[in-house]
Parts: structure tokens; sequence; C-alpha cells
């Protein structure tokens, strides 16, 4: 039997015994005074930098000059052509009904981004609260709001999502992020409840307590500023995930309701005329890989800086 | 050991009921009325008419009736009638449900076959550019959403190459050939977000296990490489794995919903998807129950696995 590759033998553990921490910014993660975006990657740094410039795009949207009406379909008034390619006017061309690309993307990015961030407030408020006082009060409280949580997340949330999405006669951006909290806060009570359990154990709390701090000062004062981090490291895995999700509904037709520009709603466009024009199809894709793709590596990289820190300490 | 599998399925039978009645009331609560999906438009004036067919179809009742009569006919397998076609909705179930279950079983099984293998390899090769390869692919396929994936699937083999069929199904019946040819693009769309969770989570677990002494004492006593991974770390490794497949059945509900929308495939979600659009309050009542129901005991067949494959969960607990 042969190795399954070249080089010799040695479990990753060994290896790095043996080599050592390399500088000093091994050793004590944080210590060498580099910049938080020093410390970065290529790639990390590309997202970052990728992420900013969408938030910023999508935000300042109304602001940018020379950037056309999502909604104009220049070919009813004569002047603009259908699955055009790129041009002066139009930088990334027009899809099937004569709208401008990038400007459909940018307010795209404005739908998805507000569904997947307010969607993380809800779950921190909502979750956080129900969760740290579950954590932190226990008794028979924690017990059913625990056993509605387990009973809420045994239930496939798109299933639930298309459901309700097509019953509601209107959806607009509001109608979606409210039905989409029905679906978050589980999740976020559940870690806010674990991390309250731990949290309550500790030191601190004990003394706030034998000072004669009452309960409910303790819940607001300690508990929940060190719930906070978990959530908002969870947060960070779940905002990708709610891009996917709007730009899923968008695609089903569930989404923001037609002709509100989204990158799911994009594409199912476009898709009828793959082998007419692709590119009303691949633009908001890829945008949309890259975005996800860009909070995803983000957040990888948070994980392993708090781990290293963590190890150091 | 019996008195947690006890515990585990008093848990399963409550949840399936809560969540059972959830729906039925969420269906009956939502805007839109059963009546006017049972009669024609014109015939909605006539006031006697349609109490006369509430009365028949017993909407009239409390919910709480109407939610024990249902439950107690869904018992016997009997899950109403179609409110647009009027057919058992059992029937149709058992005529779409095996479509479903196909697609995911193989994509499952296609994602476990790449997934092991490449997860186990990374974890071997921690740090190395072999490694560092595989988890950026890893990555990436986390970030392709579903329906992005089976749209490049199909533009590429389908409508470039035409290797396979774009949309529709083929039977088993209709032979053996024709029905892989059609599991296959969308059951690859659904697989690489898996392989992409799978292939990340043994990744870590064999990291840890490589770890232990007795891989040590095995690399002592000459075993080969190959050998150790595959036989001594990969079965303590794959316990979590084992926990994700099995959480990863709501995903993979909701992926193939998207997925048979996209390949027109006559599945179960894309039933539930028009029964949804028809306002047919029986058919969707039936397989969303249907489907939560799935999801729920596979759930606990993972946990019970778990405790059978690890000795020391059995303990704790």
């Amino acid at each position: 039997m042969s190795k399954p590759s070249g080089g010799t033998w040695a479990p990753s553990v060994l290896r790095r015994e043996r080599r050592g921490p390399r500088n000093a910014e091994q050793m004590f993660p944080g210590s060498s005074g580099k910049s938080l975006f020093g410390k970065m990657s290529w790639l990390t740094r590309f997202c970052t930098v990728w992420l900013i410039l969408v938030i910023l795009a999508a935000a300042l949207a109304d602001l940018i000059p020379g950037l056309p009406d999502p909604n104009y379909q220049g070919f009813v008034f004569g002047d603009g052509k259908t699955n055009e390619g790129p041009t002066a006017s139009h930088w990334l061309g027009t899809d099937n009904v004569s709208r401008d690309i990038l400007a459909r993307l940018i307010y795209g990015a404005r739908v998805s981004l507000i569904f997947a961030f307010s969607l993380v407030t809800i779950g921190i408020i909502v979750g956080g609260t129900l969760g740290s006082i579950a954590g932190y009060f226990r008794g028979l409280l924690e017990t059913f709001l625990m056993a509605l949580v387990d009973t809420w997340l045994s239930f496939p949330a798109l299933i639930g999502l298309v459901f309700i999405t097509t019953m509601l006669g209107m959806r607009n951006l509001v109608v979606l992020v409210l039905v989409g909290a029905v679906f978050v806060w589980p999740s976020y009570t559940r870690i806010a409840r674990a991390t309250a359990l731990s949290v309550s154990g500790q030191d601190f709390v004990t003394a706030a307590r034998a000072i004669g701090t009452s309960r409910k000062r303790i819940l607001v004062r300690e508990i929940f500023p060190n719930v906070l981090p978990a959530l908002l490291a969870y947060s960070l895995v779940g905002l990708p995930v709610l891009i996917i999700l709007e730009s899923t509904l968008s695609f089903l037709g569930l989404g923001v309701e037609i002709p509100t520009a989204s990158w799911g709603g994009m594409i199912n466009q476009a898709r009828q005329d793959l082998l007419i024009n692709i590119w009303p199809a691949v633009w908001p894709a890829v945008t949309l890989f890259m975005t996800v793709y860009s909070f995803n590596n983000l957040a990888d990289w948070v994980r392993t800086q708090a781990a290293a820190r963590s190890a150091a300490i | 050991m019996s008195k947690m599998i006890a515990i585990r399925l008093t848990r399963l039978v409550v949840t399936v009921i809560v969540v059972s009645f959830v729906t039925f009331v969420g269906v009956n609560v939502l805007p839109g009325d059963p009546v006017n999906a049972l009669i024609p438009i014109d015939a909605q004036q006539d006031r006697e008419f349609v109490e006369q067919v509430r009365e028949e179809w017993g909407l009239n009742d409390p919910m709480v009736v109407r939610y024990g009569r249902w439950l107690g006919d869904a018992v016997q397998g009997d899950l109403g009638r179609s409110l647009i076609t009027s057919q058992p909705v059992t029937d149709e179930i058992i005529h779409r449900l095996p479509i479903t279950l196909e697609l995911m079983a193989v994509a499952v099984g296609f994602s476990l076959l790449i997934a092991v293998p490449l997860g186990a390899f990374a974890g071997y090769r921690e740090g190395r550019r072999s490694d560092r390869l595989v988890s950026g692919f890893a990555q990436a396929g986390l970030s392709l959403p579903v329906f992005v994936t089976g749209l490049i699937l199909i533009y590429v083999f389908a409508l470039k190459l035409h290797w396979f069929p774009a949309v529709g199904w083929n039977r088993l019946s209709d032979g053996l050939g024709p029905n892989l040819k059609s599991v296959a693009l969308p059951a690859l769309s659904l697989a690489v977000t898996e392989i992409a969770v799978y292939t990340r989570v043994l990744r870590s677990d064999m990291i840890a296990t490589l770890k232990e002494n007795y891989i040590l004492s095995a690399r002592a006593k000459g075993l080969t490489d190959r050998f150790i991974l595959f036989r001594h770390g990969l079965r303590p490794s794959l316990l979590t794995l084992v926990t994700v497949v099995g959480l990863n059945i709501g995903f993979l509900i909701g992926g193939s919903l998207v997925i048979e929308y996209l390949f027109a495939i006559p599945g179960l979600g894309k039933r539930l998807f028009s029964a949804i659009q028809q306002r047919d309050f029986m058919m969707v009542q039936a397989i969303t129950i249907l489907i939560t129901v799935f999801y729920v005991v596979v759930n606990t067949i993972t946990d019970l696995t778990y405790m059978v494959v690890d000795p020391r969960i059995r303990r704790t607990n």
C-alpha cells in the first residue's frame, strides 16, 4: 500500500511543534501592531473591499451620478435596445426588456442587504433578549421557551417561507422581513440561552449578586453584553445564508414584487433567454456569488482570529 | 438506553402533533377561503349554495374539531381529497414521493462519495497547499445558491453539450438509463453545497482525530499512511458528519423544492408549489406536514444512531 501522497508522515500537530512559531505575531496574535486589514490575506482583503463597495453602492444608489433608473425600459420610448452589450451609457448592457443591468444590480443589492441586515438585527434583539432571560432566570419559562424553539427549528424554514409568501397578497420588503423574522428568532434564542447559561456561572455575576445588584440589572448590565459577541459572530455566518434565502425566494418569484430589482429575480427573468443572451444572468449570479463568498470568507477569518487569540491566552 | 429511546420517541410524537397543528392552523388562518377553490366564481354569489358546500366539507366546524378529524383520518392513511382535482391526496403523494426521495438519495450518496475522501485528505494535509485548495473550493461551493449551480449545469451540460435533458423526468419504470440521465443534473446541483458542507465537517474532525495518541502508536507500528487514515482515523471522525447529514435534510428538502421548480421535475416539492398557488388547502396541508414529519423523524434517527455509534454519549446522558 502506498502513501496517499508524497512527503513524510507528520501529523499536523507534530509538524507545527517542530517548526515552532515563525514570528511574534504567531506567538502572540494582536501584538505586532499591524492593523486588522494588514493581517488579512490578499483574498480576505479583496472580499472586504468588495463588501464595502457593495454596501456603499446599495446605500448611495440614489446619489450615484448618471446611474439610469433601474426600471426604465428604453425600447418602449425608442431610445434603447434589448439585450444590448456593454456601452458607454449601459456599462453592463441591458436585459431582455432593455433595462440597465448595472442599475438593477445596485438596487438589487439594496433589497438583499436590507433583508439580511434587518433579519440579523431582529434575531439579535428578539433572540438575544429571550435567550438571555431563559438562560439567566431559568425555571419554567426556560423549559417552555426552549421546547418552543426546538419545535420551531424542526420546521423546514424554506417551505414555511414559500408557503406564507405565496398566501400573502402583497410582498414588499417590510412584509418579507417580518415573515423571515418568524423563522430567524429561534436559532438566535438557542445560542443566546446557551451563552447566558455559561456566563451566569462566571465570578463577576456572583460578585454583582453579592453587592446586591438586582437580577434585572444583572441581566441588562452583565449577561446581555456578554451574550452579544456570540450573537454577532453567529450573525456573520447568518448573513450569507439570509442573502441566499432572499435570492432564492426572488428566483421562485416570491421575493419583492416585480418590477423591483432583486438578484434572484434578475436571474429568473434571464434564464428564459440563456441561449440568446447569457449576460443578464451572469452578472447577478457573479455578484451574488461574490457577495456571499465574501461574507463567508470574512466569517472564517474572524473565527480563526478569535481561535488564535483564545489559544494565545 | 431504552429509556433514552423512549424519551426521544415521546418527544418525536409531541413535535409531530404540535407542528402538524401549527401547519393546519396556518393554512386555515392565512388569507384565502377554500370555498373559492371549490366552486366557480359565478356560483360564489349564491349564498345558500356556498353555505351548503361549506357544510358538506365541514368548513364550519371549529378548528380543533376539524384538526382532530383530519388527524384521525391521516393516521389511517387518508389525507383527504384535493380541492382542485378531487383526487385522494394520498394517491398523489405516493405517486410523487419516490421522485423526490430518489433525487435526495442520489444527491446525498454522491456527496458522501466525493466528500469523504476529500475531507479526510484535506485533514491529513492540514495547512499544506492541497488542503488550502480543497478548503477554498469548499468555501466557494458553500457560497453558490442551489439555483445558480443548477442554471450553470443546465447551460453547460444540457443547452451547450446536449449530454443531459434540461428539464423533465423519466421514471425508473422507463428504464434505468433515461432515469439516471434525468436525475444527474438536479442531483449534482443539490450535491455541490452538500459536498462543501460535508468536506469541511470531516476535515476539522479528521484534524482532531489525527492528534490522538493511538494514531501515533499505529504509526509507530509501521502501518502505512493510507491504512491509518481510512482504518484508524476515519471511523471516529465520521460522528459529526453523520449528524450533519441528518441535520442538512431540512436544507435538502428546501433545495429540492427549488431544484424541482428549476428542472420541472414532477416531485413533491413542485406539487407543493403549485398547490400553494392554487390554494389547494388539503394538498398543502398534507405535503407540508409530511415533509415536517419526515424531517423530525430523520433527526431522531440521527440522534439515535449517534448514541449507538458512540458509547460515550450514551453514558453522559
